[in-house]
């Protein structure tokens, strides 16, 4: 046993203990333990293995930065969860975690063959190696790689949890509850301004959890931080949010916080929400991260029992786990000797390797004393054993010389680097960072509004600083948001302001290429990657982290970065500033995408629109589609029929008797006053100033740079007052359009908008019925053909309520449209319905309405234009009035290239064979040319065709309206090697080219 | 989210509520008619994009329905003003500029 559990150190309560297994066998550990708490304290040091190597690795952290023990949490089915960190797993009875990335087992794991070929996977190895030949990409490296990558394995069941959400405001919003979060909040607090204070750790304190010889305010640290955390605990304007991570800083100080919930109970409560996500907008921001400690560079660095001194310290002085009783501490800073008495102070006997030829004497009478030997001006070259640290090789330095070797036995290796201030949030924002020498550390140069950074990530040293700059920054803050705050002064016991130096890569008599000295744990990137790449060419920090990947994993590069930069930076020979650092992103931590979607899942995705007539048609079995947010009747089968039946006989009973159709989804948009008529002359394509009251006529809609943006049927329903039809999509975006002219083009006009969608329900009436059906219920209006003629318009009673009667069709059959308050839709439908069925009439749903309106060669906006068509493309350019002055995108229609020959035109297909075209095939002229092909247009509609009995389609083809009966082929890779479909170009209009039926 | 001061109702409200609506005080020419292909055609696809201040239309799409213009800063996404369609646009400066070294070492842009 060399890390155990001991006696006098730790906030754990010894009292309880919890039961948990890892990787199937069963620990014991206390409340306050984290999983590698825990698990260092049954000595297992071995928790994971590395992406690419497939490396032994053990926690080198103790914290959120972690990147290598990541373990999968099985909370049940549907409930596991890959990646976590195990330093930030709290443990409760019954929890069962695995480690990950091995086969068969953790100690076993043939993908560690990876490490031996490792010269093969350098930096930049998948670019290229897996280059050539180009076949090989799909079936062979492709599969392989991705057998191999990723991190643990995703859960295959739906997630069974419940995710929250919440907004907040608040006037002062403090990040981490360190020294420096607990004086900023403190300060806020007293001021009365409303405080939320978040840590992302189980309990607030940040490293101060971790601190027991040092008195604040003349009490032990330990006990100075429960009595602030009383206070503001009990303060109604503050509220302490525990494991709570502020994930991301947006504008103007909207704040994300994820909040865990649940995962650290043994039993949660039914039903109760596993995280929720916080949006907080705060008046004031206070940044109060901390900092992250450094690894060093070095041949072995990442073995099991590697790790940061702070950890190490945290692991005994917070959870009484001595990592190790041999720790050799490999440092160039003063903090590690503090981690190195602390161990001695346990009963370790620990060996300091510091890189500095001088070291303050203050830290070598401590070491001294407590008989803990000292190696100043030496480096480590080797780390030495397999899943676990056995020993170090330790050499002198004297100037550019590397001495001999001397083995140092070890079971536990302890590394300061100095520390890196977090400034990830204070990033988020775009805001700059600037090198500071005397640091050598990057530190915030200007905040954004409202914005503060304070303590270790505004580069505090000592806990007077953190203590004092944070409460002037939460003093601030307070007075920024109107409160009279002042920020009081603490009294600290401490040492010296401990110092260090910056490292690249530790001296060594081997060159880098030799070593396995790792900068990015998680990605295995060495220091020998980094300086390939500069050595390759890549200059920018952005490009050398893309090539190596380094600090593209899960952690971000929490550890890495900084020492990455610093070797890129002297294998340029430049200065850090000079390379620059990569930019920091959101989310701070990995967060579930639970977190993120909250209630937004399944049915609450989004909203499901129902017509009045709905209820009806599920009642008869309708088969629904969803079009936009509306979910429509798409066939109405019989029993035993397929679509392509129930669609066939649909067709045909609507255009020999009668079918009734649910049109209310329809956009509905009621134009009115003096300037109604005006304004849908400049709007739309089509005059209106002449068209009668009682009247309709097709509207086509252009955006200004004249191509179609939608259409639909408008009725004049009095002088003053229009009735426009949009496409079922397009109300809203319609509705906007002419907002925005009348709002800020056409201001001149008086007219008003007012969206009716809902309001009314519509019941399309098709067939040479149609009239039969609806006759006997309309009142106030003749139907017969001279009285009320196709584009007819009518307010009358239909079925005993107010109406608006139209004669129109979108069928080719004498057609009827009767609008009704949406609360008599369903009466009215039935109505008809029963009537209907006299005629053997049918309810038909929008498939057959598609095919319908395709035999007459009607578009659908947005099925057959994608934005680039115009009027004359569609083949409609008889809906533009030549004789106007203007109209939105009357101009563009002249430009050159919307005039060029050679322009996509909408035709027919007469399709060959029995099987429709597929939409969105391309269309070439000779199917049996090399690839790729020149295409010469593309299928935007394609269905089979009861009238016809036979395949048909619409398709936008260059010079298409020259090209009638010329044939056209798609290609089909279905039908194996060169297959293709052939089909004869000819008129959209397939069925009833004459329109009779119209006036049937 | 920005947070975007609605002109009509006289409130700040988070983007979400809101519409972005291209470049503001691009008029519609009044004679698109007289126009050759290269007028119509700045007028039609020619925007300022600039790196600094920028006058930017928005709808409240979920309130009020209506145009405004705003002035935001598209360096720190700083609104400075928001104000009423047809009205001149403010005399307002640029954020001054972060200081050169500072924005050398500002975190470089873009990444994945
Ligand atoms: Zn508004």
């Amino acid at each position: 046993m060399t890390a155990a559990r001991v006696a006098g150190y730790g906030r754990i309560d010894r009292s309880r203990k919890l039961g948990f297994t890892f990787d199937g066998r069963t620990h014991l550990g206390h409340p306050g333990d984290t999983l590698a708490s825990a698990l260092l304290a049954d000595d297992v040091m071995l928790m994971g293995r590395s992406y690419k190597y497939h490396r032994p690795r053990g926690p080198v952290t103790a914290g959120s930065e972690e990147p290598n023990a990541l373990v999968g949490v099985d909370r049940g089915p549907g409930r596991y969860t890959p990646n976590l960190r195990a330093t930030t797993i709290e443990i409760h009875d019954g929890l069962k975690a695995e480690s990950q990335n091995h086969f068969p087992s953790l100690k076993w794991d043939f993908g560690a063959v990876n490490d031996m070929m490792s010269p093969l996977f350098a930096a930049g190895f998948y670019y290229k190696t897996f280059m050539w030949p180009k076949s090989f990409w799909r079936r062979v490296y492709e599969p392989v790689i991705r057998q191999a990558a990723g991190l643990g394995r995703p859960p295959k069941a739906a997630d069974p949890d419940l995710y929250a959400d919440r907004y907040a405001h608040c006037d002062v919003l403090v990040v981490g509850a360190g020294a420096a979060g607990l004086a900023a909040a403190e300060a806020a607090a007293i001021s009365g301004a409303k405080v939320m204070l978040v840590d992302e750790q189980a309990e607030p304190g940040g490293a101060l959890l971790a601190e027991i010889r040092v008195e604040i305010d003349d009490a032990p640290a330990q006990g100075w931080l429960a009595a602030r955390l009383a206070a503001l605990n009990a303060r109604a304007n503050v509220t302490v949010l525990a494991r709570t991570t502020a994930i991301g800083l947006y504008h103007q100080n909207l704040v994300g916080l994820v909040q865990r919930l649940t995962d650290h109970l043994a039993e949660p409560p039914e039903g109760a929400p596993r995280e929720r996500l916080w949006r907080v907008r705060a008046k004031q921001v206070v940044l109060a991260q901390g900092a992250i400690e450094r690894p060093l560079v070095f041949d072995g660095n990442d073995r099991p029992g590697v790790m940061l001194a702070d950890a190490a310290r945290t692991y005994l002085t917070r959870y009484g786990v001595r990592v190790g009783a041999k720790p050799v501490v490999v440092t160039a800073h003063d903090w590690a000797w503090g981690a190195a008495v602390e161990m001695a102070r346990a009963g370790a006997s620990p060996v300091v390797v510091d890189a500095r030829d001088t070291v303050s004497s203050a830290l070598l009478a401590e070491a001294q004393a407590l008989g803990v030997e000292a190696l100043t001006g030496w480096t480590v070259t080797a780390t030495h054993g397999r899943l676990r640290v056995k020993g170090v090789t330790a050499n002198p330095v004297r100037g550019a010389h590397v001495g001999a070797g001397r083995r140092l036995p070890a079971d536990a290796v302890l590394m300061s680097g100095g520390w890196t201030p977090t400034l990830h949030l204070h990033s988020h924002v775009g805001s700059p960072i600037a090198w500071a020498a005397e640091r050598e550390a990057f530190l915030p140069a200007q905040t954004a509004k409202g914005v503060r950074v304070a303590g270790a990530g505004a580069g505090a040293e000592t806990w007077a600083d953190a203590l004092g700059e944070g409460a002037q920054a939460g003093a601030a803050a307070a007075a920024d948001a109107g409160f009279d705050a002042a920020a009081r002064v603490y009294a600290v016991s401490e040492g010296l302001k401990p110092t260090g130096r910056r490292m690249k890569e530790m001296a060594s008599h081997l060159p880098s290429s030799r070593q396995r000295a790792f900068v990015d744990f998680q990605n295995d990137v060495t220091a020998k990657d980094i300086r390939l790449a500069v050595q390759e060419g890549f200059r920018s920090i952005e490009h050398v982290k893309r090539y190596t990947t380094s600090g593209m994993a899960t952690d971000q590069g929490k550890l890495s970065n900084i020492n990455a930069l610093t070797i890129a930076a002297d294998a340029l020979d430049k200065e850090p500033p000079q390379v620059g650092l990569t930019t920091f992103r959101p989310p701070y931590t990995p967060t579930t995408f639970g977190a993120l979607a909250g209630h937004a899942k399944g049915k609450l995705f989004q909203p499901t629109r129902r017509t009045p007539i709905d209820p009806w048609a599920e009642a008869n079995g309708a088969v629904f589609e969803p079009v936009s947010q509306w979910r429509r009747a798409w066939w109405f089968p019989r029993k035993g029929e397929s679509m392509h039946e129930a669609v066939l006989r649909e067709c045909a009973a609507t255009r020999e008797r009668v079918g009734l159709f649910d049109a209310s989804t329809l956009g509905k948009i009621e134009v009115v006053g003096p300037d109604a008529a005006e304004f849908l002359e400049r709007i739309y394509t089509n005059p209106w100033r002449k068209l009668g009251v009682g009247r309709c006529r097709y509207g086509l809609m252009l955006g200004e740079d004249g191509f179609i943006r939608d259409d639909g049927v408008i009725g004049r329903v009095a002088e003053d007052r229009f009735h426009v039809t949009t496409t079922t999509g397009g109300a809203p975006r319609v509705l906007a359009h002419m907002e925005d002219y009348l709002q800020t083009e056409f201001t001149d006009l008086r007219v008003w908008l007012t969206s009716v969608t809902e309001q009314w329900a519509v019941i399309a009436l098709n067939g040479p019925r149609a009239r039969d059906v609806i006759a006997p219920f309309v009142e106030g209006q003749d139907l017969a053909p001279e009285a009320f003629p196709h584009m007819s318009l009518a307010e009358c009673r239909v079925c005993g309520v107010p109406a608006r009667l139209m004669r129109v069709s979108f069928t080719g059959e004498l057609g009827f449209e009767v609008n009704v308050p949406a609360r008599h839709g369903r009466a009215v439908w039935e109505a008809l319905w029963a009537e209907a069925q006299k005629h053997d009439g049918l309810a038909y749903g929008t498939e057959t309405m598609h095919v319908l309106r395709a035999e007459k060669g009607y578009i659908i906006v947005g099925q057959d234009t994608d934005g680039t068509v115009t009027p004359d493309d569609a083949g409609i350019g008889w809906a533009v009035g030549k004789a106007k002055a203007d109209f939105v995108g009357k101009r563009s229609l002249a430009r050159p290239d919307l005039i060029a020959r050679g322009r996509k035109q909408l035709v027919g297909l007469a399709v060959e064979g029995a099987t429709p075209l597929e939409e969105g095939m391309q269309l070439v002229d000779d199917p049996a040319q090399p690839v790729p092909m020149t295409c010469v247009g593309h299928v935007t509609s394609s269905y089979r065709s009861a009238a016809l009995g036979r395949p048909i389609a619409l398709a936008l083809v260059e010079n298409g309206r020259a090209r009638m009966g010329e044939t056209l082929h798609a290609p089909d890779p279905a039908l194996g090697p060169g297959g293709a479909r052939s089909a004869v170009i000819c008129s959209p209009v397939f069925y009833d080219p004459e329109g009779a039926r119209l006036d049937a | 989210m920005l947070l975007i001061h609605c002109p009509h109702c006289d409130e700040a409200r988070p983007e979400i509520e809101f519409a972005h609506g291209g470049e503001a005080h691009v008029a519609r020419p009044l004679r698109p008619a007289e126009m050759d292909d290269a007028a119509w055609g700045r007028f039609l696809f020619f925007r300022a994009n600039p790196k600094g201040m920028h006058a930017e239309r928005w709808r409240h799409a979920h309130g009020c329905q209506r145009f405004f213009n705003v002035l935001r800063d598209t360096r720190t996404d700083e609104i400075a003003a928001s104000y009423l369609t047809g009205a001149p646009r403010p005399d307002l400066p640029s954020a001054p500029r972060p200081d050169p070294e500072a924005a050398a070492a500002a975190p470089s842009r873009p990444e994945a």
